[in-house]
């Protein structure tokens, strides 16, 4: 059989979307997310170790729109990756693999990360009004 | 006779299976996520804590020893994560072999160099060699 013929699984869009497999590709690609914000936190750090001019651009950038942006993204990742994190390792003891229980996990993931982020945000903006 | 009495003694001992890695990769990714848990979790309270700090503030907060150490444990096992879990993504997803390799070196080597300069700017502050 030439390899054209040969059948071939559907691809991606041919299944329906359920909670499970869009929190696995949504893990992965809150893990990029965080690699390039890794990169954002050895900028800062640099920066302050440089002096006082090229912090100022940093810190300057960081309080932009498009700072504020990559910052909200950067800390929704990350609380993301962290609640999911943590499910991934609950798993890796055996436990909680039952489909009720992926479900149950997988919106209490999706809760936390909502909660942790707006309490990380009103807790940084108050800090930065004062 | 089962089919793991088919290997050799040493074979089992290795425990290294046809891909002669093991679960090495596997194992460090799970221990740099353990060990990232309770630093992030710091981290994010001390940056929030931060918020529109200037440079001296920020200096005074590295030059601590408590957060020094921290920073550089977490810059280690974000980047040693980071390299392993963009490793995994590679080789998902990118299939020719010559750019699968390159890719992989230039996440590595890349992983290495800003943990490098993140712990270096760390330890400057933190011993106060900086302008």
């Amino acid at each position: 059989m030439k390899s054209a013929d040969r059948p071939i699984s559907p691809h991606l869009q041919i299944y329906r979307w359920q909670l499970t497999s869009v929190l696995s590709i949504l893990h992965r690609a809150a893990g990029i997310v965080l690699s390039a914000g890794a990169i954002l936190l050895v900028w800062w750090l640099v920066a302050a170790a440089s002096g006082p001019e090229t912090y100022e651009g940093v810190a300057n950038f960081l309080g932009s729109w498009i700072g504020l942006l990559l910052l909200f993204g950067w800390t929704a990742s990350l609380f993301y990756h962290l609640c999911n994190g943590i499910r991934h390792l609950v798993w890796d003891t055996g436990q909680a693999l039952d489909l009720k229980s992926t479900y149950l996990g997988g919106w209490l993931v999706v809760g936390g990360t909502a909660l942790l982020t707006v309490i990380a945000w009103i807790a940084g903006i108050s800090n930065w009004i004062d | 006779m089962t089919a793991t009495r088919m290997r050799s003694p040493l074979g089992r001992a290795l425990g290294l299976g046809s891909a002669k890695e093991g679960v090495e990769h596997w194992w460090l990714q799970r221990i740099t996520a353990a060990a990232l848990v309770p630093l992030s979790v710091w981290f994010i309270i001390a940056i929030i804590r931060l918020v529109g700090a200037d440079i001296e503030t920020v200096r005074d907060w590295v030059s601590t020893p408590m957060p020094a150490i921290l920073l550089v444990l977490l810059l280690i096992a974000t980047f040693w994560h980071a390299s392993l879990g963009l490793q995994v993504v590679i080789e998902d997803y990118v299939h020719s072999p010559l750019t699968k390799l390159g890719l992989v070196i230039v996440v590595r080597l890349g992983c290495f160099a800003f943990a490098v300069a993140g712990i270096f700017a760390v330890l400057s502050m933190a011993f106060g060699m900086t302008s």
